[in-house]
């Protein structure tokens, strides 16, 4: 398992391809890649990303463990940025590696409905000279219920 | 007992500074809240709402009722935003 927490952009690419190489034991990686989207109103220039150093790492950990206790998991990896951001820039990715795809798939959705909600981050988006905090959202908080 | 207390987002802006280190003898998360709106109106702002906050002790998420009994750190902040 692996958990980064840095400001600098990640390869997407290099990190897919290292993620769970050589292990001919797992049959299957889901990988996914979360983007700065532009917004609704497209306005948005850029986003800031604001964390909690020591308890963001606790927190990301928390939630793999729970991942591999939960499935039947090979490999975690989880990279997530902080800092300023573009729309279309990379804010964070998942990786899961399992014996079979139903593992992965399962494992990298719960992953990415607990980072959303219970890990230390806050957006905050600037469009000219207004800025504004991302307010969480019910449906983020209602997603939990499921697992 | 001596708190080390950080504020994140909103919290902090409207509070206008990331941490502080507090002596209380407040017991719970609760008497801490009550204790700092009445040190303040920005505090009083900034927590007017607690429904609209989270609390983490030493790290760890938790709730406005929870003891503060051998916790060294309290955060306060807006419901996460991460992905």
């Amino acid at each position: 398992m692996r958990i980064v927490v840095q400001e600098q952009p990640f390869d997407f690419a290099a990190e897919a391809t290292a993620f769970a190489k050589g292990r001919t034991d797992l049959g299957a990686v889901v990988t996914f890649q979360g983007i700065v989207r532009a917004g609704d109103t497209g306005d948005m220039e850029r986003m800031v990303i604001e964390h909690y150093p020591g308890m963001t790492e606790k927190a990301l950990q928390k939630i793999a463990d729970e991942a591999l206790t939960r499935w039947n998991l090979g490999d975690v990896l989880v990279i997530h940025r902080f800092g300023e951001m573009q729309a279309g820039d990379q804010i964070m990715m998942v990786a899961t590696a399992s014996r079979h795809r139903k593992d992965a798939f399962e494992a990298a959705e719960y992953l990415m409905d607990y980072l959303k909600s219970r890990a230390p981050f806050w957006k905050k988006e600037y469009a000219g000279e207004k800025s504004a905090w991302v307010a969480a959202k019910d449906e983020d908080e209602d997603a939990l219920t499921r697992w | 007992m001596a708190l080390e207390i950080l504020y994140f987002a909103w919290v902090r802006e409207r509070i206008g500074l990331p941490k502080e280190r507090l002596e209380t003898n407040a017991k719970t998360v609760a008497e801490l809240v009550e204790e700092l709106k009445a040190r303040e109106e920005r505090y009083a702002v900034a927590f007017a709402d607690i429904s609209a906050l989270r609390v983490a002790l030493d790290q760890d998420l938790s709730d406005f009722s929870a003891s503060l009994e051998g916790v060294r750190e309290v955060a306060f902040f807006p419901p996460m935003t991460g992905g």
